[in-house]
């Protein structure tokens, strides 16, 4: 059964994500908004790991090696500065967000498939907090772009 | 002759429940002129606060020496306060007025004329555009100009320029009651009307220091409380202010967790079933939402985050849950913190779960902090389309490419219009290069004032306004603006009512009409519809209006009815149509909301982040005509308390003062009353920091730091207050710093984006012993604290701030 693999693989990118988010955050500061929502967002994914601790005991992973590199997403660990990087730190999370987004749904279908009732509610509590954070992201960016595009110097 | 210094809000005239409130004609003239003196009086309505008190000034010589209130008018019934009685006309004849405007030579302001300094605007604007686009402007304008002037300013932004950098300072005040409104209902106005107050059982005032705020709507309550019936009323505010001194149930909540507060409220109210669940299954979705999110608030979970007793929380639940008909009403205390728009669409929800909406004494009164900051957002001269229209809904900017006679790309709406703080942060960048500000003050008003003077200084800047301001004085060209009394238009209050306000006396100098500035600039710019005419070919206020009407047809703020003729007299509420040919008293009486597809204001966020929700996921919900539970799980605000800042810091207003001071500090009676920036500081706080009343104490936040005396007060422990009122425009060069903004935190509600002045953290040390005590007014909510008042001499008025009242009998009916 492979669901270990996927299991750790999205406790993987949250831990990711997470850190991701209080980089830019900190790279950031100077746009309050984006400074203090990412740090909400960064505890919604520690949150989420919490929640996902007790199906990961029950599923452990045997090899670690089992955890395809190809779906691993690196995170960020610097930030790049002015209105278009701004821009393109946004679009990075939105990449990593959408990779722990499609995690989720492919999980909720292994909980389905297997009846594992107390998966199937990890997954519930903590998928549309990671699509809210990838609405978020998305209205950030459509907000930022022209302006980043086309005015700034 | 009352001293309606100290009487605040002047003579009781009691009445009961559903009776009409008594009329009571107040009136000020200058000393030495009698009624007989006055040559005419003229119509017009109090432009010092949202409350939009109707009145006629009286004119002597070509002058304004005098006010008295509109007896018949729906909104005040005779009354004016304080504000209204000495500094709306006073604030206005003085010798600082602009009067030529001024352009930036070499590093100074030197007089010039009209054609030089427009010249200069037009220059830059074109060359601005030829670099770079539209995006290079950016405009801040104000809660307190015209209907007329706003529509005027949204056109030249949206169709003229093409720019979403628009924004009004009504972002500070008001943002969270528009997007309140339009989370919950769909779209902006206001549900309630003031005879809800006439009517209720009982009220509940959510961060809402009416008495100071609205001093007469506070005297509508007040003539409630000492009737036959008095109504219960619940207060929630961290200071001990006038309505909390009459509360029933007073919950004096540390400042940033209302959210925290309002879970426990709406919790208890399910709890006990105090709900109509056919209501519920008609006229709404989504409560399982709600559900969720309070579930964790029990009474002692909110006593333990809030700093309030449980019993307290399940007390004003009961009196929420019980009473027959209670009216709401919201403000700062709840706008300008955190998590701003759920707490405030938590009022909303309260009065969804029992239906008390659109029902006499069943309102909910979202109210606004400036007199005209309604228009601001009905107009489209801030983040809002004119007439509640939705920038993602393409039909609604079709409309408006159709009466603008523009291509429908021209009109910015790829996003919503840029708010105020981004605004102010893409001119830091550089990225916006022309700011025009109007009829506002942002090098006071704004949170974090070094940073903003910075900005405006390096900024090629526009500024209009009465007097030079400490924003004007950073600017590249000021242009002399006439005011209130000086022009004609038209602008509505709180309640959706409209007043007409005549010109009573020339402009002094060459000031002109903000409108007239607008046109002149878009005529100098050339800018023009499709079809090559004029985009702007209105020749008065009375055109702009006529073309405002017609941008409102259909739409819920409907204006078509309300013909400057029908104002002639007093002010008629909105929608104003063929269906409602005399106005509306009260929104949703059939229940019935904005919220279908076609004609929602906004598809709506996700209350905690602010992520829009869009069409597609918007049209899965089919709300309509329902309205929506929102909410947001509660979050501690981003900055409490620590070792080194161990006190939370709030702002807010006094019953004297509006914004910041440019017409009230120039009142005699009102200056004098509160005439310098003070710090609340309660009295075991005090005895802890060595304090006494009147030391001078530094106020240290990690942004910066003012020096002002101390008032003992009955704050609550652990927060202390200053006011936001005192800038620097009448002290010394050199003194030391006193704005209450200095010390606030630029952070903003992720919906609304209004700005959180409410909570901060800082420290605060002694600098000096007292030499007398401050100069904080003692008959507000800045009264020295219970048992501490010994030698502090009250406020009074004097002969300066005498007014007459005439209690009206009311007519046979
Ligand atoms: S309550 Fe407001 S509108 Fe009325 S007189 Fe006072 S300041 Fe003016």
């Amino acid at each position: 059964m492979k669901l270990p693999v996927y299991l750790a693989l999205i406790e993987r990118s949250e831990e990711t994500l997470a850190a991701s988010y209080r980089v830019v955050s900190e790279g950031h500061a100077a746009e309050p908004d984006v400074h203090f929502l990412l740090q909400t967002l960064a505890s919604q994914c520690d949150k989420h790991r919490r929640i996902l601790a007790p199906v990961l005991e029950r599923h452990q992973l045997s090899d670690e090696s089992d955890v395809p590199e190809s779906l691993h997403h690196e995170g960020l660990s610097s930030t790049r500065s002015g209105p278009l990087g701004l821009l393109r730190d946004l679009q990075d999370l939105y990449l990593a967000a959408s990779l722990v987004d499609i995690t989720w749904t492919m999980l909720l279908q292994a909980g389905q498939g297997l009846a594992d009732r107390d998966l199937i509610e990890a997954v519930q509590q903590c998928d549309g907090e990671t699509s809210t954070q990838l609405g978020w992201l998305r209205t950030r960016m459509k907000q930022a772009a022209p302006q980043a595009l086309i005015a700034a110097g | 002759m009352t001293d309606r210094i100290a009487q605040i809000w002047g003579t009781r005239t009691p009445y009961a429940q559903g009776a009409r409130w008594p009329a009571r004609v107040d009136q000020a003239l200058a000393e030495g002129v009698g009624e007989d003196d006055v040559d005419a009086w003229v119509q017009s309505a109090c432009l010092l606060c949202s409350n939009g008190c109707a009145c006629d000034i009286a004119v002597k010589d070509g002058a304004m020496v005098g006010i008295r209130g509109r007896a018949d008018d729906t909104v005040n019934h005779g009354r004016l306060g304080p504000k209204g009685l000495f500094a709306s006309w006073q604030g206005m004849s003085n010798k600082d007025r602009l009067t030529t405007p001024l352009i930036r030579e070499n590093g100074v302001l030197v007089e010039t004329s009209w054609d030089t300094a427009m010249g200069r605007i037009v220059e830059r604007s074109r060359q601005l555009l030829e670099e770079t686009g539209p995006l290079s402007h950016g405009f801040h304008t104000s809660g307190q100009l015209f209907l007329e002037e706003y529509y005027a300013l949204g056109v030249i932004g949206k169709a003229g320029l093409g720019t979403p950098h628009m924004d009004g300072n009504t972002r500070l005040c008001t943002a969270t009651a528009a997007a309140a409104l339009k989370e919950s209902f769909g779209s902006d106005g206001q549900p309630g009307t003031y005879e809800d107050i006439d009517d209720c059982d009982a009220m509940f005032l959510f961060g809402h220091n009416m008495a100071e705020t609205q001093t007469v709507l506070w005297s509508r309550v007040l003539d409630r409380i000492e009737g036959p019936d008095r109504p219960l009323l619940v207060c929630v505010d961290p200071r001990e202010t006038e309505v909390a001194r009459h509360a029933d149930v007073h919950l004096a909540i540390r400042p940033g967790t209302n959210l925290a507060l309002m879970h426990g409220l709406v919790r208890e109210v399910l709890e006990h079933g105090w709900i109509d669940d056919s209501f519920i299954a008609e006229h709404t979705i989504r409560l399982e939402d709600v559900r969720a999110a309070v579930e964790p608030w029990t009474p002692e979970a909110v006593a333990e985050t809030c700093g309030v007793p449980a019993a307290d929380v399940r007390r004003a639940a009961e009196i929420f849950g019980t009473a027959d008909r209670v009216l709401s009403t919201v403000l700062q205390g709840f706008y300008q913190s955190w998590q701003a728009t759920a707490a405030s669409c938590a009022v909303n929800n309260l009065h969804l779960l029992r239906g008390l909406i659109g029902k006499p004494g069943c309102g909910v009164l979202q109210m606004n902090g400036q007199p005209t900051a309604q228009n601001t957002r009905e107009c489209g001269a801030d983040g809002d389309l004119p007439g509640f229209r939705n920038w993602e809904n393409p039909e609604h900017i079709r409309q408006l490419a159709e009466l603008w006679g523009v291509d429908e790309l021209k009109i910015p709406h790829w996003a919503p219009p840029t708010h105020a703080m981004q605004v102010f942060r893409y001119a830091e960048q550089g990225s916006i290069r022309l700011l025009w500000v109007s009829g506002t003050n942002p090098a006071v008003s704004m949170p974090e004032l070094p940073r903003i003077r910075k900005i405006l200084a390096d900024t090629f800047l526009v500024v209009q306004d009465l007097y030079l301001t400490e924003t004007a004085a950073l600017a590249d060209v000021v242009l002399p603006a006439a005011g209130w009394g000086e022009k004609t238009g038209t602008f509505t209050n709180i309640n959706r009512t409209v007043h007409l306000s005549r010109q009573a006396v020339e402009p002094p100098g060459q000031a002109r009409s903000d409108l007239d500035i607008f046109l002149d600039y878009a005529r100098r710019m050339d800018f023009r519809r499709n079809d090559g005419s004029p985009l702007l070919d209105w020749s008065g206020p009375e055109d702009a209006y006529a073309a405002w009407q017609e941008c409102t047809r259909g739409r819920l703020c409907d204006y078509t009815g309300i013909s400057w003729t029908k104002l002639e007299g007093n002010g008629v509420q909105w929608p104003c149509n063929d269906k409602a040919p005399e106005g509306t008293e009260r929104l949703y009486t059939d229940a019935v909301f904005p919220t279908d597809l076609d004609r929602c204001e906004t598809y709506g966020h996700d209350l905690l982040t602010g992520a829009t929700v869009g069409p597609t996921p918007y049209k899965a919900m089919a709300p309509q005509g329902r309205a929506i539970f929102k909410t947001a799980p509660y979050s501690p605000p981003p900055e409490e308390p620590s070792e080194d800042f161990p006190l939370r810091f709030t702002t807010g207003r006094t019953a004297y003062h509006f914004h910041t001071r440019t017409k009230t500090g120039r009142s005699r009676p009102l200056n004098d009353a509160a005439p310098g920036a003070w710090v609340e500081v309660s009295p075991a706080d005090a005895r802890a920091h060595g304090i006494s009343e009147g030391d001078l104490v530094d106020v240290t936040s990690a942004r910066g730091r003012i020096q002002v005396p101390v008032r003992v007060s009955d704050i609550a422990e652990g927060t202390v207050f200053a006011p936001f009122h005192y800038g620097y425009w009448d002290q010394p060069d050199g003194a030391e710093p006193r704005a209450a903004n200095e010390l606030t935190l630029t952070e903003w509600d992720p919906v609304s984006k209004q700005p959180i002045y409410k909570n901060a953290a800082v420290r605060i040390g002694r600098v000096a012993a007292s030499t007398g005590p401050s100069p904080a007014p003692t008959t507000t909510a800045s009264r020295p604290a219970r048992g501490t008042g010994a030698g502090i001499e009250p406020t009074t008025g004097g002969p300066a701030g005498q007014a007459s009242e005439t209690v009206l009998e009311p007519e046979e009916s």
